[in-house]
């Protein structure tokens, strides 16, 4: 996109943590979480059900207090008031549309518990009602839309009171797959036409890397790594983020030498590999690395001590070729091909074959 | 061949038990409607079409007295109950399961519970020392009396709608700058107004219907419509009788058909 994101915080998540219940039944749903969340961005939290997203979500929304820790917005820690008197509006999983009233009705509830003048709620409605392409549907009662059209209505009631940030709990899940596809866009567009910060809380890797500028991986009530989507696939700090995140090869061995933020592993083969390193990390000793599967190439085995195997399976896919390894130390191993108009190559079930793995291609893990 | 399932309709005799049992539950109604309209004396003589006994009935002084004390008594007990209700309902429903929570239930539903004829000699008792000490003895404690066993009539539709409602709602309405005051008034009330009409008619019928406990805590001049009944029936009984019940059965039959129809609908 075009512009740049500003350094400024919108919100600041500072050693939250969030127990629930008490002594030998209390579950520790969030265990010290920090994370910056940047003016205009569009933040993803990313994880399996359980991981915590969710909580962290309702924390920020205030349905929920932390049992330590501050939530800061612009600045001001908001963690001890109530919803109401936050900034900061929510577009639910359900929706949660207030059946009695009009799609208009939705829309306008917000601003008029804040008690703008008539004339200002009904502009703004209207603006909504346009951004969300819905000025047909007005006055239909919310029961009598499509699921779509509901979903739409409920961003448009979440973003009429121009909240400082948009929190959004899974909001597509209920949406079938054409649909879940061009909302994914319209967020997307809404995001970068209204200039709000946008957390959005998803259990579907392809929605946290299509739309975010950024990704928190969170798994068991941590989070595990924070970047760009491209960083989190290219460099997966620890195992549980490259295993969640695409498909991967790992790899056991032993650090043979590091310099400058690279290492290289030896594994036990005889190979070795360069790989990058997670930043601020300096292992040594037995460490696995991860490589994804469309970043190492094959080629016919020469018999030297490279990383070599035989090929258990070919599967077409269309638009690439999967090749399912057993290497010679028995670990398994995928390598990704496109396809290409008049390719297909020799190598077939029972064929010995040598894994090339560039220089870029490999990632030292954390665990 | 699939085998069908059990269907107590397919057994043999079924038709024959459910028409006698219709027959036995309504044929002394129609019975008694059929004789309001009886022209003769007695109850016990058919002397042709007549609305005598209605305009008899409406043009009695002690039953003109007793009819508007009923409703105004209903009428009092139905509002009352019903706020308590709504309020009693929100309060267990509103709140995550915590160990007594069930013996709130069971206290709420007490009078259900309980022998009505306890519960009339135990306010007889309480009741008559407050007159004693206060020397008020009007309609207030009839009210009162009639309110505490309305409440779990108007309760239980107010809770049954309160617990199949999406807390999200309420929980999108405070995220959109609604107190919780602003909150009920503009989220969890319009949703709870069908069942809060549905729990005042019933209630108002129940209290409407009352003999056990009126007949126990009215003050003398106190009579209502089913009270002044049976004080009739003691003496000399006429059609007129008859007469009193059909209207006060019009009457329910209306309120469930409205009752009916205004908890189907869908908000």
């Amino acid at each position: 996109m075009g512009w740049s994101v500003p350094d400024r915080n919108a919100i600041e998540i500072r050693g939250v943590r969030k127990v629930f219940g008490a002594g030998e039944n209390a579950v520790v749903a969030l265990d010290t979480v920090s994370v910056p969340i940047r003016e205009n961005e569009f933040f993803t939290l990313l994880g399996p059900s359980g991981c915590g997203k969710t909580t962290l979500l309702r924390l920020i929304a205030g349905f929920d207090y932390p049992s330590a820790g501050e939530i800061l917005l612009y600045g001001d820690d908001i963690a001890p008031l109530p919803p109401f008197k936050r900034p900061v509006n929510t577009v639910f999983q359900s929706y949660a549309l207030f059946p009695h009233m009009t799609v208009a009705e939705n829309i306008g509830f917000g601003l008029e518990m804040l008690d703008r003048p008539k004339a200002e709620v009904k502009a703004r409605v209207a603006e909504m009602l346009k951004l969300v392409r819905m000025e047909q549907l007005a006055n239909r009662r919310t029961s009598q839309i499509s699921g779509g059209q509901q979903q739409r209505v409920a961003l448009a009631r979440a973003l009429a009171p121009q909240p400082k940030v948009l929190l959004l709990d899974e909001p597509l899940s209920a949406l079938d797959y054409k649909l879940r596809k061009d909302m994914q866009i319209e967020l997307k567009r809404l995001q970068g036409e209204t200039g709000i910060t946008f957390i959005f809380v998803t259990h579907d890797q392809e929605e946290a890397l299509t739309m975010s500028d950024r990704i928190a991986v969170m798994s068991a009530g941590k989070i595990l790594q924070v970047g760009a989507p491209r960083d989190i696939y290219d460099r997966p700090a620890e195992r549980f983020v490259a295993d969640f995140i695409g498909e991967s090869n790992f790899l056991k061995g032993e650090i043979a030498g590091t310099a400058g933020g690279r290492a290289t592993v030896r594994l036990s083969s005889g190979a070795e590999i360069p790989a990058s390193l997670p930043e601020g990390f300096s292992p040594s000793g037995a460490v696995t690395i991860v490589v994804r599967p469309e970043h190492a190439q094959l080629a016919a085995a020469n018999g030297d001590a490279s990383l070599s195997g035989t090929v258990e399976n070919v599967v077409y896919l269309g638009t690439d070729t999967h090749f399912h390894l057993r290497l010679d130390d028995g670990s398994p191993f995928i390598v990704r091909r496109q396809n290409s108009r008049g390719g297909g190559e020799g190598l077939t079930q029972g064929s010995r074959a040598r894994v090339l793995i560039g220089a870029d291609a490999a990632q030292v893990l954390k665990d | 061949m699939a085998k069908r399932p059990f269907d107590i309709r397919a057994q043999p005799g079924f038709g024959f038990v459910a028409l006698l049992t219709f027959f036995a539950l309504y044929l002394p109604i129609a019975a008694l409607v059929a004789y309001s309209f009886n022209a003769a004396d007695s109850l016990s003589r058919w002397d042709g079409l007549s609305l005598r006994w209605f305009i008899s009935a409406w043009q009695n002084s002690t039953v003109q007295d007793a009819s508007i004390r009923s409703l105004v008594l209903a009428v009092w007990a139905a509002a009352l109950s019903t706020v308590v209700a709504t309020m009693a309902a929100l309060a267990t429903t509103r709140t995550p399961p915590y160990p007594g929570l069930t013996f709130k239930y069971a206290f709420i539903n007490q009078p259900l519970m309980v022998p009505e004829i306890v519960t009339a000699v135990a306010l007889l008792i309480v009741f008559s020392r407050i007159k004693v000490w206060t020397g008020y003895s009007g309609l207030g404690y009839l009210v009162l009396a009639h309110t505490a066993f309305c409440i779990p009539f108007a309760y239980l539709p107010i809770r049954a709608r309160l617990e199949g409602m999406d807390l999200k709602l309420e929980q999108a309405a405070a995220d959109l700058y609604a107190n919780p005051w602003r909150t009920f008034r503009h989220v969890t009330l319009p949703l709870l107004r069908p069942a809060i009409i549905a729990g005042f008619m019933l209630a108002f019928v129940i209290s409407l219907d009352d003999v056990v406990i009126t007949e126990f805590v009215k003050s003398g001049g106190q009579d209502t419509l089913p009270t002044y009944m049976l004080g009739q029936l003691r003496r000399e009984t006429t059609p007129e009788i008859n007469a009193i019940a059909t209207v006060f059965l019009a009457l329910s039959v209306l309120l469930v058909t409205v009752f009916f129809f205004v908890n189907r609908r869908k908000p």
